[in-house]
């Protein structure tokens, strides 16, 4: 196991990918010779070439449907966009003609492609650099989405985006791209679509995603020393959804909490709660709560930031409120 | 209404069409006839649901490309698409299917007039939302120039989508990367229900954008095939052996309206009784009659594109309708639509 950082697992994941199959070719802005704004891309030019690794206008829409023709006559694209919030400039390339043409077209075209892109806050960039889109993506059926949190899971969920045959949506966390952790030697490809629990509990399911995960594991290990036993659930894979994993762990606990970036209305968090209120309502011990960000856009100040988005320590008040019931 | 009389001087000396190339486009242009006229007759009769965009008046570009194209050349084209996919090699029946909502259809039922595709045929797909089809077309340019096929993107798209951002942002594209693709501008003068001139800030809506692409401005008399067909050889080869995009502007006229639901009132009449003189089909017949091809082969091509067609309307009418199954297939490639365990 090597030491990396997050911002190096993608570089790690693509470049054994382009390895892995001449047909893997990667477009976007500033990806090629920058190495991408967040040096996503290091070394990519460099040992692909030009013809692999292209630099584009900007031009999200051009971008995404040269990924879709790409995708639909034999390649397997991966399309980068810069910050998660540009995708509403190509989001009909997205919602519209990339998720619905395979069903539209009775299997017709298959679309092997992936749409990496920074998403989240954290960095103070304000209300256009900091959202978190995946849940638009989420929305719309014929997307694939999954929101890795530990360098080990970006380099293998993005690896097993480029493999799958329907277009995935990969959203890297831009606060966590300085993160380390420990990643497999040698070729390491995940599976979408599994939920990871990274810690068990018998009092409460505290069940995250991308930056809210590292978050999530602190409140817990605080809630410990208070006699509050939480699991922890790394949903890693919204769409496929590992709704066996989640429900296991809620089972076992009785108590669940959704801790969730986006704002309020219609995050990934009420899709699992509902599921969980039909389907374990005689298993439940009190309310399900989510902890998300207030419905507001993203404020750049970092106190307002920082108030903003869920905290450690608005988990773990949200902890205490459910283990009271 | 200016059109452009002669074709352009790129063509040069070009010498027209061998006989049997000239009766393949007048085939063409009838088969795409009968279609959209039986498009038309079966909406009347609420066999054909939902909404219709016909090409009548507009067949010649369809034509004479795809006359002109090879068998492993892509078409993408826009929800005005009829035409381009069944001359790419897709069934009458299969065509005609998928506007009945039959299981025989294109797509099984599930696209509808739309959004007509044959893979088989690389019909790459008629894309209804105005623009987005053009870097896609883009991308399958790519696509072929990165795998060194040897193939060429056709993008056939109206007179509107010259204002909507995709268009800009694919020519570009195209132009910077030398992409072997064909933009192929159908102005038929009406952007749905508006003139394209009063919204638009240059004359010539394709044409007068392509120096910012550092493409040529290409206008062709879009009814008549012989130009599309001479134009097409012409672009299609250029672009095959590297010499990047093409931007054409086929001048034309719809017969109808914009869709099934538009009268076309907004069009002068005289405007329209001067197009209507200008059919591409009855043109192209009487002038292959002065050059001397007999009255009966193409009599002969008439009567089996009418029979054709009455063969795929029996054959649609009486085709199951879709099965319900088909709602949570092939959403995926795994051929099910499931989105949790």
């Amino acid at each position: 196991m090597a030491e990396l950082t997050y911002r190096a697992a993608v570089a790690a994941a693509m470049a054994q990918e382009m390895s892995h199959d001449q047909n893997v070719v990667f477009l976007g802005e500033d990806v090629a010779a920058a190495e991408g704004v967040f040096k996503t891309s290091a070394g990519l030019l460099a040992d692909f070439g030009p013809a692999r690794v292209r630099d584009c206008p900007i031009s999200e829409q051009a971008i995404l449907g040269a990924a879709m023709g790409a995708a639909m006559t034999g390649l397997r694209p991966v399309a980068e966009i810069m910050f998660s919030d540009f995708v509403a400039t190509c989001w009909d390339l997205i919602a519209n003609q990339i998720a619905k043409t395979r069903y539209m077209t009775n299997g017709q075209i298959s679309l092997p492609l992936v749409i990496k892109t920074a998403n989240g806050g954290g960095l103070r960039f304000g209300a256009q650099h900091s959202q978190s889109i995946e849940n638009w993506a989420m929305a719309i059926p014929g997307l694939k989405v999954v929101a890795p949190s530990s360098p080990a899971d970006m380099k293998g969920l993005l690896a097993a985006a480029i493999r799958d045959p329907d277009p995935v949506v990969v959203c890297e966390h831009k606060a966590l791209l300085a993160a380390k952790g420990e990643v497999p030697d040698g070729e390491h490809v995940d599976n979408l679509g599994e939920a990871r629990i990274l810690r068990t509990g018998s009092d409460l399911t505290l069940v995250a995603l991308a930056a809210m995960v590292p978050k999530a594991v602190a409140a817990a290990e605080q809630l410990s020393a208070d006699g509050i036993s939480c699991t922890v659930v790394d949903v890693r894979s919204l769409v496929p959804l590992d709704t066996q994993t989640i429900m296991n762990a809620v089972r076992q606990t009785g108590r669940m909490i959704t801790v969730e970036e986006n704002p309020r209305l219609c995050g990934w968090g009420a899709e699992v709660a509902s599921l969980v209120a039909e389907e374990l309502f005689e298993d439940l011990d009190g309310a399900i709560i989510r902890v998300t960000t207030p419905h507001v856009p993203l404020p750049a100040a970092d106190v307002l930031e920082d108030a903003t988005i869920p905290s450690v320590q608005r988990i773990v008040d949200a902890a205490r409120k459910a283990s009271a019931y | 209404m200016q059109v452009a009389k002669k074709t352009p001087d790129p063509l040069g000396d070009y010498p027209g069409p061998a006989t049997e190339v000239r009766l393949e486009l007048y085939r063409a242009m009838r088969r795409a006839r009968v279609l959209e006229k039986r498009a038309y007759d079966l909406f009347l009769q609420n066999l054909v649901k939902g909404t219709s965009h016909l090409a009548l008046g507009q067949e010649a570009i369809a034509a004479g490309f795809a006359t002109a194209m090879r068998a492993g050349d892509y078409t993408f084209c826009t929800y005005r698409g009829h035409a381009h996919t069944l001359l790419r090699g897709a069934s009458m029946s299969a065509t005609l299917g998928e506007l009945m909502g039959r299981s025989n259809g294109l797509l099984g039922g599930k696209g509808g007039s739309m959004h007509l595709t044959s893979v088989e045929h690389n019909a790459m797909g008629s894309y209804a939302i105005v623009g987005a089809h053009l870097p896609v077309a883009a991308g399958a340019a790519w696509s072929a120039q990165y795998r060194g096929s040897g193939q060429v993107s056709v993008c056939f798209f109206g007179d509107g989508t010259t204002n909507i951002g995709a268009f800009h942002e694919a020519l570009n594209l195209a132009a910077v990367w030398c992409l072997p693709v064909v933009f192929v501008c159908e102005n038929n003068h009406y952007m749905e229900y508006t003139a394209i001139e009063s919204v638009t800030a240059v004359k010539r809506p394709a044409a007068d954008r392509a120096a910012s692409y550092g493409l040529d401005a290409v206008v062709i008399d879009g009814n008549d095939v012989e130009q599309v067909y001479a134009l097409a050889l012409q672009a299609l080869d250029r672009a095959r052996n590297g010499g990047g995009p093409a931007l054409v502007e086929a001048e034309t006229y719809r017969h109808g309206g914009h869709s099934r639901a538009d009268p076309a009132k907004y069009r002068p009449a005289q405007e329209v009784t001067q197009w209507l003189a200008r059919d591409p089909v009855d043109a192209y017949r009487a002038r292959l009659l002065a050059d001397g091809i007999s009255e009966a082969s193409l009599a002969g091509i008439d009567e089996a594109a009418a029979q054709e067609i009455d063969d795929a309307t029996e054959q649609s009418a009486s085709a199951p309708v879709p099965s319900l199954d088909l709602i949570t297939r092939d959403l995926w490639n795994d051929g099910g639509s499931a989105w949790r365990n």
